[in-house]
């Protein structure tokens, strides 16, 4: 059994959070080499994979919209159907619901400003990869920052997904920072081992900075990670 | 072959860029009941065959020019610049 399970992070052109995610990850007890968005494989031993925040591709036509083409996202995908753990932060989220991996969509917030506030979150099922060290209803602070936050799902989609338990994450109530349908802050995919979310765990792991909440939910990847590496190959 | 590309917010799906546009207008005294703003694509396409450009147009908004979940889309040929 690896000590260290191996969770690659992706850049992108326009990746900004690469490093912090990375250095989240190994404080908390991974291998997280940085991966180009060229690539067309994911280092031997993947055991996880994360899509950090940034402006890939500068945002243009839609975030994510570009970068969901990348040739490692054809990797990501494989990894994904296979069962592999993927997260997905900020942009990461974005590219995540623009390559069909996680439902809905990301639009521009509400009012239309750029957001840059630590924000109360509350955790939805804890039975998950990526919350597994938190508790049902858990009350979290992690910031958030972004122009394009706004999580979009028809009403159908929406109760299906309340319905079948993949919104993991929302924002306290009366606090949502950018408009999105039923305070939604991150989703995951049916099968639960793909998981975006629009707060920034891995600016939330140092009580320097003011909380260290982010390290429950990547911890919990750590954690997962971990346990399935015995499950791999 | 020369076609447009008009990509809208869908019908029903919150536009704030078009609110901030309607309000505008109405500062500057213009009578507007309502604004959308959606984008366009100008496309020159090689082929010359208007059945193959519809197709391919079709299959770029699909892809990539349009996310259908929250936005529809209209082809004009021989319109834009």
């Amino acid at each position: 059994m690896t000590e260290r399970p191996r969770i690659p992070v992706v850049v992108f052109p326009g990746s900004n959070d690469d490093r912090d995610a990375a250095q989240a990850l190994e404080g908390l007890g991974a291998d997280a080499p940085l991966v180009w968005h060229t690539d067309d494989a994911l280092p031997p031993g993947t055991t996880a994979v994360v899509l950090p925040g940034g402006f890939s591709y500068g945002d243009y036509l839609r975030c994510g919209a570009i970068a969901r083409f990348s040739p490692i996202m054809r990797e990501v995908a494989a990894f994904a159907a296979e069962g592999g753990l993927v997260l997905g932060i900020c942009n990461g989220f974005q590219i995540l619901t623009e390559a069909g991996l996680l439902p809905g969509a990301l639009r521009a917030n509400a009012s239309l400003s750029f957001v840059c506030r630590d924000v109360p979150l509350v955790v939805g099922s804890v039975d998950t990869p990526f919350t597994m060290r938190c508790e049902s209803g858990q009350s979290l602070t992690i910031p958030v920052k972004h122009g394009d936050g706004c999580w979009f799902a028809d009403s159908e989609l929406l109760a299906e997904l309340e319905h079948d338990g993949q919104i993991m994450l929302r924002y306290g109530a009366g606090t949502n920072p950018n408009g999105s349908i039923g305070d939604v802050a991150g989703v995951t995919n049916a099968n639960r081992n793909v998981f975006g979310l629009m707060p920034h765990p891995e600016h939330a792991v140092d009580p320097l900075l003011g909380s260290t909440d982010g390290a429950l939910l990547l911890g919990s990847l750590v954690d997962a990670a971990r346990l399935s590496v015995g499950s791999l190959v | 072959m020369r076609a447009t590309v008009l990509v809208r917010p869908k019908p029903g799906i919150l536009d704030p860029q078009g609110q901030a546009v309607e309000s505008s207008l109405r500062h500057l005294g213009f009578e507007v009941a309502d604004a959308r703003v959606g984008r366009l694509v100008d496309v020159e396409l090689t082929t010359d065959d208007r059945d193959e450009a519809q197709a391919q147009l079709e299959r770029m908004c699909e892809q990539l020019l349009t996310n259908p979940l929250i936005e529809s889309y209209e082809i004009a040929f021989g319109a834009g610049a």
